[in-house]
């Protein structure tokens, strides 16, 4: 676009400063991780590594992560199977209704967390009168996981279009080695992104959580709100959220590595 | 081969086809959320023993009365609606200029960069976003620090302080929808625009902004739904405000109303399938 010196330089520095904003409370986080203040007081009165140490070999928060991964794989696997058939469907097929299954699918993440989290955990006591449980607290996760995965594989399947799949059922191909063969390559970089986005939307969830897991059942997200105001344990929650963002660019990479190769391939 | 007889069968049978891939989906959400959802609805109308604190089913519209006359709930309604619709609009005009930037000025390697610099503060916890929200708005922390030379001081804990966080914890989930938005407009578009002698500006308002309003409205509805709703941030930043959310929680915990919850959860849900209805035309709903 023929856009002037000045307007580029303009929006490189609106850029900068909102990037030196989003990262201003996490530098402060970081460095409350470091601080030999137990509150979060300003500037830091000096700096020590305790509670690196303590953060490394604390069991409760481990555990907790141990339990989140858990949680988030099943999820997002529940949600890859259910939001694939869901795209497949709303994208290759016409049929009444389609409105109402597209809105069915958003609606759990659009609505509140809080009423979404009272409805089922209400659900399952009352209505189902069951006791509230890891698998209880899986399947909450992975009904509102469904959409993230929808959207990713079904903006890749309308952008791919239908062509090779016609191809593939022309030239004897059943509807499963289409899929296998033509379909599911196309689409799997899509289902990682999705999944990916799945897995790290349960993974800091703590609304819906808060309603249906079961007791005993503590995921990281909750681990911190129950240590989050406990003076000794504050700077540890601080590590903990330091080592979190720092691993998390990790598939982010990856996951931008894999789209960007996508955009080039079917720009090429 | 089995699969293959399924195949062959199933091959000229569209109506099968559709049904067999939508079966487990629909069943999964109408069974699990729809029907929760109904039952919570249905709730609001019955009644709570007082002495043993139990739901009773007993019909009454005394709840739904109750939260559709009292001035309480009307101020907090329009409290909570006035907090969304700020932090949508700040995260609205902080996100364009930052999604066009990456999408149309950036290089790719810069782009890419970008891109992950914007999204890894998603993983980095909520509540620990929100906690270091807490630590700066706190009256010896950081923003009271810098801005005391000046005369100034902090906003402290209560609207501003929640109106900043939840900003701040949005703005990420409508910077990318929007950067998608602007990455989408080819650039042969705004070649041939400037082409047939459009300034900048002219082809940001007659090219970009029509293509990229559904992507805009995407964004908005991440900030707006997620403010909407919110109950934590609230309490941990809020001081005394209440928010819709808040009230919820107070009567499922404290009060333990589940009725009563249940009849305010009719405002957010209310207020957010208006919201969809009217952004459902745009398509918006299919680039979340």
């Amino acid at each position: 676009m023929q856009l002037g010196r000045v307007a580029r330089i303009v929006l490189g520095a609106i850029t900068l400063v909102v990037l030196a904003l989003i990262y201003l409370p996490l530098g402060v986080v970081f460095l409350n991780s470091i601080s030999t203040s137990e509150s979060l007081s300003w500037p830091p009165p000096g700096f020590t590594l305790e509670w690196w140490g303590r953060a490394l070999h604390s069991t409760g928060a481990l555990e907790a992560l141990g339990t989140s991964v858990v949680v988030g794989a099943i999820a997002s696997a529940i949600a890859l199977v259910l939001g694939t058939l869901a795209a497949m469907a709303l994208s290759r097929y016409r049929f009444f209704g389609k409105e109402t299954v597209n809105l069915l699918i958003v609606l759990p993440i659009a609505l509140p967390g809080i009423v979404t989290g009272i409805a089922l955990n209400n659900a399952f006591r009352t209505l189902m009168g069951v006791d509230l449980a890891m698998w209880t607290l899986v399947v909450a996760h992975a009904t509102f996981c469904i959409v993230t995965v929808y959207n990713n594989a079904f903006a890749r399947l309308n952008a791919s279009g239908t062509r090779l799949e016609e191809a593939s059922m022309d030239l004897g191909a059943g509807l499963f080695t289409t899929f296998r063969l033509v379909t599911f390559p196309h689409l799997k970089s899509a289902l990682m992104a999705g999944g990916l986005l799945a897995f790290a939307l349960s993974f800091d969830e703590i609304i819906v959580t808060t309603f249906t897991a079961g007791t005993g059942v503590t995921t990281l997200p909750l681990w911190i709100l129950q240590n989050m105001f406990r003076p000794s344990q504050a700077p540890v929650v601080a590590v903990i959220a330091v080592i979190l963002a720092v691993v998390s660019v990790i598939p982010l990479a990856i996951a931008q590595r894999l789209t960007a190769k996508d955009a080039e391939a079917v720009s090429r | 081969m089995t699969s293959h007889r399924v195949s062959t069968y199933l091959a000229p049978r569209r109506r099968l086809q559709l049904a067999s891939l939508l079966t487990a989906p629909v069943l999964w959400l109408g069974l699990v959320y729809i029907v929760a959802l109904a039952a919570l609805l249905v709730t609001a109308f019955w009644t709570v023993d007082e002495l043993t604190g139990q739901v009773q089913i007993e019909w009454t519209t005394e709840n739904v009365v109750e939260v559709f006359t009292e001035a309480l709930y009307r101020t907090v309604t329009l409290r909570t609606l006035g907090i969304a619709l700020l932090v949508t609009l700040i995260d609205i005009a902080v996100a364009v200029p930052v999604a066009f930037f990456m999408a149309k000025v950036a290089g790719t390697r810069l782009r890419h960069l970008l891109v992950i610099a914007v999204l890894a503060p998603l993983w980095a916890s909520y509540l620990v976003k929100v906690y270091a929200w807490r630590a700066l708005l706190s009256s010896d922390g950081l923003i009271e620090w810098a801005a005391s030379p000046f005369g100034g001081s902090t906003p402290g804990y209560g609207l501003v302080g929640v109106v900043l966080t939840l900003s701040y914890l949005w703005l990420p989930y409508v910077i990318m929808p929007i950067y998608a938005g602007f990455d989408r407009v080819p650039d042969r578009l705004l070649e041939a625009s400037a082409d047939l002698g459009a300034q900048g500006w002219r082809t940001l308002v007659s090219v970009v902004l029509p293509m990229i309003r559904p992507a805009i409205i995407a964004g908005s509805i991440f900030a707006f739904s997620l403010s909407l709703g919110d109950y934590i941030s609230t309490k941990i930043v809020g001081g005394a405000t209440q928010m819709l959310g808040t009230l919820v929680y107070d009567n499922v915990g404290a009060a333990n109303n589940l009725p009563l919850a249940a009849a305010i959860s009719f405002i957010p849900i209310g207020i957010i399938l208006v919201y969809l209805a009217a952004v459902r035309r745009t398509g918006a709903l299919r680039s979340l």
